[in-house]
């Protein structure tokens, strides 16, 4: 059976430190002349919650299947799990779970027989543990019941979620999760968002790809942001939230002298819609503004300071909107 | 379930189990042979000897020497094992590359257009290993094509025209047992015929995604093979065509088996493996996997 080692495995030279995921200078030039991914430099660390985020078409899944071993970079190397990609992907991939680029399955074929094929292929399984591995992975992911339908009749959110029982068959690393909320509603995204938070708790790292920002930022740690085959950024979400503008609204009847405060502040941006005043925190503290509008004899309804959400800062970063950024 | 116990601690060390490769063979079988698509063709196939002994029941030729039709059909009646060599024959040309095209476009360029293709390279299976088993899944199906068929026919030609004693080509009459022993090595002969034909289709296999697509690249190839075989102005080309030798499994029956043909047949066939395979596996140990 596949030993579990806690603490220090025998087979790894590389220090635990090391990142999951390392690519320097990585490149991906179709044969068509198009660069899905330019020379770009991934570092995971280990035990993070990786968001891969860009709009559709910005060279995420090019990646992902570079990382995988299932296309050749044009340029650039890939480290994964400490093996080189391409060369030593096998003795890393058996490491891996991944969904890539959509659930596939054969469609004449049982959600169970679709396993099972996965599993017997594997030369890592444990033939002894093969329907216990499968029985588990099916009630991760709430197909135990649909274990015996066949593919072709499952719903696409059973589907994504069969693809996701299949990365789980064996004991993993590291999750590539390319879109796996794509096609499930919001509980099953939920329930998704959920596994994923317990399987970080185990000590997984995971490295999920979204085109759907506000999805991924409530469970990363860390974020990339894509944009045309470029990483524009990447860090952890709360360094990059730093670096975006925090904004401080204030409700209040008197809007006007609301303003005049905010701008004696020093807040840049202020302005007035309905009855808030918003503006840029920049570097003062939120109570340092509570404490002047209340000395300014501003009657304040509310207050709230926003971080900036991820879709605000990939638009400070590329300086055009998310969704149509191509 | 507890999920520490699945998953441990974020370190895991793969082992490799015993009998990895027995368990992969029997995964493609499976696959293979579970295919409702891929039983029917059988039965397909086993129409065809049962249709020949009928007509041949209903309407016997005039006898030996008669002319008519392929060879060994006068026979038939003699002695019912005939029925598998005519059934053979007559398959040779086009159901059997058919059903070896239709086999080999579900092994790689099938599973590329599923996308199951990336999901096994995931698994991993190292892609060697994947063409082995890919290899070794269509064999086994086209032996069974070809005992589907032979299985049929003795069974058909017999219950219909009898057993009796074996009259060999030349004229020498053999006991019952000796004419099925030289009908089995007929049966492994033609399978092993289709070696070579079997390489190319996994060749062109791993060269698309669309799987009509390679079926119709190994069917065109086959037919290109047994046209080029066909003018006679190409005779300097004629040894080296995979399907030249297809039809020469009748010497197994003769008094003095030819077996220098036979081993120049077999020796080309390997050559087409090595050289198909080859590529097979030069194009898809490197080959970008996008389905």
């Amino acid at each position: 059976m596949t030993t579990l080692v806690e603490g220090e495995a025998e087979d790894t030279a590389i220090p635990r430190s090391a990142p999951v995921i390392a690519t320097t200078g990585l490149t991906k030039r179709f044969r068509s002349g198009q660069v899905a991914v330019d020379h770009i430099d991934l570092t995971v660390e280990r035990g993070a919650v990786y968001g891969f985020l860009g709009p559709n078409g910005s060279g995420k899944t090019t990646t992902i299947r570079m990382l995988l071993g299932l296309i050749r970079p044009t340029d650039g190397a890939v480290s994964l799990l400490g093996d080189p990609v391409p060369g030593n992907e096998a003795h890393a991939l058996a490491k891996v779970g991944a969904l890539v680029e959509g659930p596939a399955f054969h469609p004449y074929l049982s959600g169970w027989a679709n396993l099972r094929r996965l599993d017997r292929m594997d030369e890592t399984a444990d033939p002894a543990t093969h329907e216990e591995r499968l029985s588990n992975a099916l009630a991760r992911v709430g197909l135990t019941a649909a274990a015996n339908k066949k593919f072709r009749q499952y719903s696409l959110g059973m589907k994504q979620r069969l693809g996701i029982a299949a990365a789980l068959l064996q004991p993993r690393e590291l999750l590539v999760l390319d879109e796996p909320t794509n096609g499930l509603d919001p509980q099953g995204t939920r329930e998704v968002r959920h596994l994923i938070r317990e399987l970080s708790d185990d000590g997984l790292t995971v490295f999920v790809s979204s085109h759907l920002l506000a999805e991924v930022e409530q469970i990363c740690t860390h974020v990339g942001i894509m944009s045309v085959g470029k990483l524009v950024t990447q860090g952890t979400l709360d360094d990059l939230r730093r670096g975006g503008t925090t904004i401080v609204t204030v409700t209040t009847p008197a809007t006007e002298l609301a303003r005049k405060t905010f701008a004696t502040l020093g807040l840049a941006d202020a302005a007035v819609s309905g009855d808030e005043v918003h503006a840029s925190l920049g570097s003062i503290e939120p109570e340092a503004v509570t404490v002047a509008l209340v000395n300014a004899g501003v009657p304040v309804r509310g207050l709230a300071v926003s971080k900036p959400a991820l879709e605000d800062l990939f638009v400070e970063i590329t300086g055009e909107g998310f969704d149509v950024a191509r | 379930m507890s999920l520490a116990e699945a998953v441990g601690h974020g370190v895991v060390v793969p082992r490799r189990h015993r009998g990895a490769l027995g368990r992969q063979l029997r995964s493609e079988l499976r696959l293979v042979f579970g295919r409702r698509r891929n039983l029917i063709l059988l039965g397909a196939l086993a129409a065809i000897p049962l249709a020949i002994g009928l007509a041949v029941k209903v309407s016997p030729p005039g006898g030996p020497g008669d002319g008519g039709g392929p060879q060994f059909l006068d026979r038939i009646t003699g002695n019912g094992l005939f029925l598998v060599l005519t059934a053979l024959l007559v398959t040779l040309n086009l159901f059997l590359p058919v059903v070896v095209g239709i086999i080999g476009a579900d092994s790689v360029a099938g599973e590329a257009q599923a996308g199951t293709l990336r999901y096994l390279l995931g698994v991993p299976v190292r892609r060697g290993r994947l063409l082995l088993v890919k290899a070794v899944g269509i064999a086994t199906y086209a032996l069974a094509a070809v005992s589907t068929i032979a299985i049929v026919a003795a069974i058909a030609g017999v219950s219909l025209f009898g057993a009796g004693s074996f009259t060999l080509l030349g004229g020498q009459t053999v006991s019952p047992g000796e004419g099925l022993l030289r009908v089995l090595g007929v049966l492994i002969y033609v399978w092993l015929s289709l070696f070579g034909l079997l390489a190319v289709g996994l060749l062109i296999s791993t060269l698309t995604e669309v799987p009509m697509g390679a079926m119709a690249g190994t069917l065109g190839f086959a037919v290109l093979s047994l046209v080029l075989d066909s003018i006679p102005q190409l005779h300097a080309i004629h040894g080296a065509l995979v399907s030249h030798y297809w039809r020469t499994f009748g010497t197994l029956i003769r008094v003095g088996p030819d077996y220098g043909s036979l081993a120049r047949h077999l020796l080309l066939q390997l050559a087409y493996v090595g050289i198909a395979g080859g590529l097979a596996w030069a194009r898809f140990s490197d080959a970008d996997v996008t389905s």
